[in-house]
């Protein structure tokens, strides 16, 4: 409570000293965090459902951006910085869902190798088995696009939404950052009906709450848990694509990095609950923005990764449950 | 496999009725017979390689244990004997081109090589502890590593001297350091005795952080500690100015360098000798031979640490660590306290990997951030995972295996590939994906691992209680 205490003043400070780099820092930890929040859902869906941390997941997102770097490229599309919006922006959704289908595919291929034969063994088995396949998509990376960081055209338009102040301590928030949160929301609002309203997403609930009683009511167990990764693939493309459109650049350790950012984001909110991932990851994303922006007695980016380490260990010692209470065939 | 042999004419019944004996001359024979079929026409016909064979049927198939007191001992003093030979026979120009080159895999490790195999082992010891022993999953065994090499580091260095405005230092304190001048700046302490503070200090690092964290069970206890794995390198590299007050801790990107000289100073090294061979050496890094001075000082450390590992094993908190891997809470049930335990196999593995890692940064003479980084974790797990969790014998295997791929064999084999297939595959750079797939391999055919435990493997096969990912009752 004295840390929560200690945090609000800090910000409360740093926001009167310098407002303009306050709302600089906010703006950018809301872009961050929704790509945080893709990935984090997957995580959490995983979660929900095996009670496996999916070590995989971030690689798929990076290889999610790969893909979609590829076909940005010139490889592919072709696409250039000025393009004409009916160009764009049916490329940027065919570019999607490509993205999408595929690391869906790839996610689910990776349940089906690594994870379902040892769904019995012991749950430390998984575990181990989830790291050999970060490390070998890893790999796949390096093999197919190198150890160097992989430039990507920038696509999304740069001009600016709006501006605020003037001379150098102007902030102006371009379309880019707009176009990541807007591509964010309806994801999240599609797989919350799917969650809620489907048939299938009644089958992945009922799953999650209980594995043996699901399948006593008929339900695939099997086709269910592979619908879910398929599902939580599918976001991570997404994030990836979306990533390297922001970005404008993948490297293929950025999976291992940003994977732990969201699960850290997807613990923070509570472990299988959806809302939780979100709201985990637009808190670390303005966390991350506010620790690398902000100047009074700030840590400054050098230690980032380590705050968010520490918030991780943090709220597993003290509040395992997470902020908004965790969703696993144990807990609630 | 027996159904194909019983066809052959040999059932399991006709196995088991054999004596041990005659049964390990069959084995020996079937893997001699396999050599020469599969190897002998590639690679020539090497003489050392008969007389390794030679050896290998020697210890493998008498019955060297039912020898009366003595016979237990046969096979691991000759071993040792072979692997204290080592420079001797690998390292000797004429004698090395005399020895066979193992195929693919390409020739003997160098003894530089060797000894860093040695470290490497003795580090998945330390982790076989953690995992093997107590269960409990460890993905961030390299900060150990880390603060057993900067803790040798700080205090061999002059990474402590300080200035004054006229540039001589602050502080200067030695304590039996060797091959430096005395005026150095800095605190120079005897390597020796920092070997041991290193361990220790390492180990209370491990309480410290096992404190919070042991309650948490699972995935969420390898995620925490590798999170912890992350932060110490980074508190390494950001170090030389701690949250911007100035205070060097660790000279970040840099590192530490260069460091002191391991060795026993002159005057021992010409007061203690028996029948005039001075065996022990002044200075490492100025003697004749100094890469077999180091390998052999490593071997020493390993086998303190296997002795260890054996006699904690068969030790009660042995039993303990095996109670809480298969069911906590009949484990407490039982009286045996868990957290103490589960802190007990924290800071041991924590104590080996820094003693690890302070011989590491003195035979390197140097600490510097960038050798310590999350795969190095992993790449210790795949270590003794391969090798058989919880079985000594079986992780060394494993260690020193891998430990030879990371350092030599990766290179080799590449060459060999781009040799013989006419493909330029640079298979070094593919090294942890490489892992990551005997890794998955592993865990999907054997997950006991190559020479098993059989309590292990029966845990594998049956199934343990496991237990919710944190204390709820005290949430």
């Amino acid at each position: 409570m004295l840390l929560v205490a200690a945090l609000i003043v800090w910000l409360i400070v740093n926001a009167t000293k310098t407002p303009e780099l306050f709302l600089k820092a906010t703006l950018i930890g809301v872009t961050n965090g929704s790509v945080f929040g893709l990935v984090a859902l997957g995580y959490t869906l995983v979660y929900g459902i095996l009670e496996l941390i999916n070590f995989a997941h971030g690689d798929v997102f990076m290889l999610g951006g790969m893909i979609a770097a590829t076909f940005i490229g010139a490889d592919v599309f072709n696409l250039g910085t000025n393009e004409a919006w009916y160009v764009l922006w049916p490329a940027i959704l065919a570019i999607l869902a490509i993205c999408m289908v595929s690391c869906g595919l790839i996610n689910a291929t990776v349940e089906r190798i690594a994870y379902r034969p040892l769904r019995g063994a012991p749950r430390v088995a998984p575990l181990i088995t989830a790291i050999a396949a970060s490390f070998i998509l890893q790999n796949i990376a390096i093999a197919t696009k190198g150890p160097n960081a992989v430039p990507v055209p920038s696509i999304l338009p740069q001009s600016a939404v709006f501006t605020i102040g003037s001379g150098n301590n102007q902030i102006s928030y371009k379309w880019a950052a707009l176009i990541v949160v807007f591509l964010t929301v309806p994801v999240l609002v599609v797989l919350t009906w799917l969650v809620e309203r489907t048939r299938q997403g009644k089958a992945m609930r009922a799953t999650a709450q209980d594995r043996e009683a699901a399948a006593m009511m008929g339900i695939d167990v099997n086709r269910t848990i592979s619908f879910t990764f398929l599902i939580a693939g599918g976001l991570a493309g997404a994030a990836g694509t979306i990533y390297v459109s922001y970005f404008t650049y993948d490297k293929w350790d950025q999976g291992f990095q940003l994977g732990l950012i969201a699960f850290t984001a997807a613990v923070l909110g509570g472990i299988g609950n959806l809302p939780g991932a979100v709201l985990g990851a637009l808190l670390i994303g303005m966390i991350q923005s506010y620790n690398n922006a902000l100047t009074w007695h700030s840590p400054g980016s050098d230690w980032t990764q380590s705050i968010v380490f520490a918030i991780l260990i943090l709220i597993l010692v003290f509040r395992p449950e997470g902020l908004l209470g965790e969703r696993t065939p144990e807990g609630g | 496999m027996w159904t194909a042999l019983s066809r052959a004419g040999l059932t399991e019944q006709r196995w088991q009725a054999w004596s041990v004996t005659q049964r390990r001359a069959v084995i020996a024979a079937a893997v001699g017979a396999l050599l020469l079929v599969v190897f002998a026409p590639l690679f020539g016909f090497a003489a050392s390689a008969y007389i390794a064979y030679a050896i290998f049927v020697g210890l493998y198939v008498p019955p060297w244990e039912k020898v009366p007191y003595i016979g237990r001992y046969v096979l691991p003093l000759a071993v040792l004997g072979l692997v204290t030979a080592f420079p001797y026979y690998t390292t000797d120009p004429v004698r090395a081109q005399k020895m066979f080159t193992i195929p693919i895999l390409g020739a003997w490790p160098s003894t530089q090589t060797a000894a860093v195999m040695l470290i490497y082992v003795m580090m998945a010891l330390g982790l076989n502890v953690v995992v093997g022993y107590a269960g409990l999953l460890d993905l961030g065994y390299v900060a150990f590593y880390a603060v057993g090499a900067y803790t040798a580091a700080s205090f061999t260095s002059q990474q402590f001297a300080g200035a004054k405005a006229d540039g001589s230092p602050v502080r200067t304190f030695h304590l039996g350091a060797i091959g430096i001048d005395p005026h150095l700046g800095g605190i120079h302490i005897t390597p020796w005795l920092l070997l041991l503070v290193g361990g220790l200090l390492t180990a209370v690092i491990g309480m410290v952080i096992g404190l919070p964290t042991l309650r948490l069970r699972g995935d969420y206890l390898a995620i925490v500690t590798l999170g912890f794995g992350e932060i110490l390198p980074q508190v390494a590299r950001n170090g030389d100015n701690l949250f911007s007050t100035g205070f060097n801790l660790t000279n970040g990107p840099q590192g530490i360098t260069p460091l002191d000289s391991i060795g026993f100073g002159n005057w021992i090294h010409k007061h203690i000798h028996i029948f005039g061979w001075h065996f022990l050496p002044a200075n490492y890094f100025t003697a004749a031979n100094s890469d077999a001075l180091f390998f052999w000082t490593a071997l020493i450390l390993v086998l303190l640490t296997i002795f260890c590992s054996l006699r904690l094993r068969d030790s009660k908190l042995g039993r303990a660590w095996i109670a809480i891997r298969e069911d906590e809470t009949a484990a407490a049930a039982m009286g045996v306290p868990l957290m103490r335990t589960k802190t007990y196999a924290y800071a041991i593995g924590a104590f080996v990997a820094g003693v690890a890692g302070s011989y590491f940064a003195i035979y390197t003479s140097g600490a510097n951030p960038d050798s310590f980084f999350f795969n190095f974790s992993v790449f210790v797990l795949v270590m003794v995972i391969l090798g058989g969790m919880g079985n000594v014998w079986g992780v060394m295997l494993g260690a020193a295996f891998l430990a030879y791929l990371d350092q030599a064999g990766l290179a080799n084999t590449g060459a060999w590939i781009n040799d013989h297939l006419g493909l330029h595959i640079e298979v070094p750079k593919y090294e942890f994906g490489i892992y990551g797939v005997i890794l998955l391999v592993v865990m999907l055919l054997r997950p006991e691992g190559l020479l098993p435990s059989a309590r292990r493997k029966r845990e594998f096969e049956k199934g343990v209680a496991d237990e919710p990912l944190h204390d709820k009752a005290l949430a």
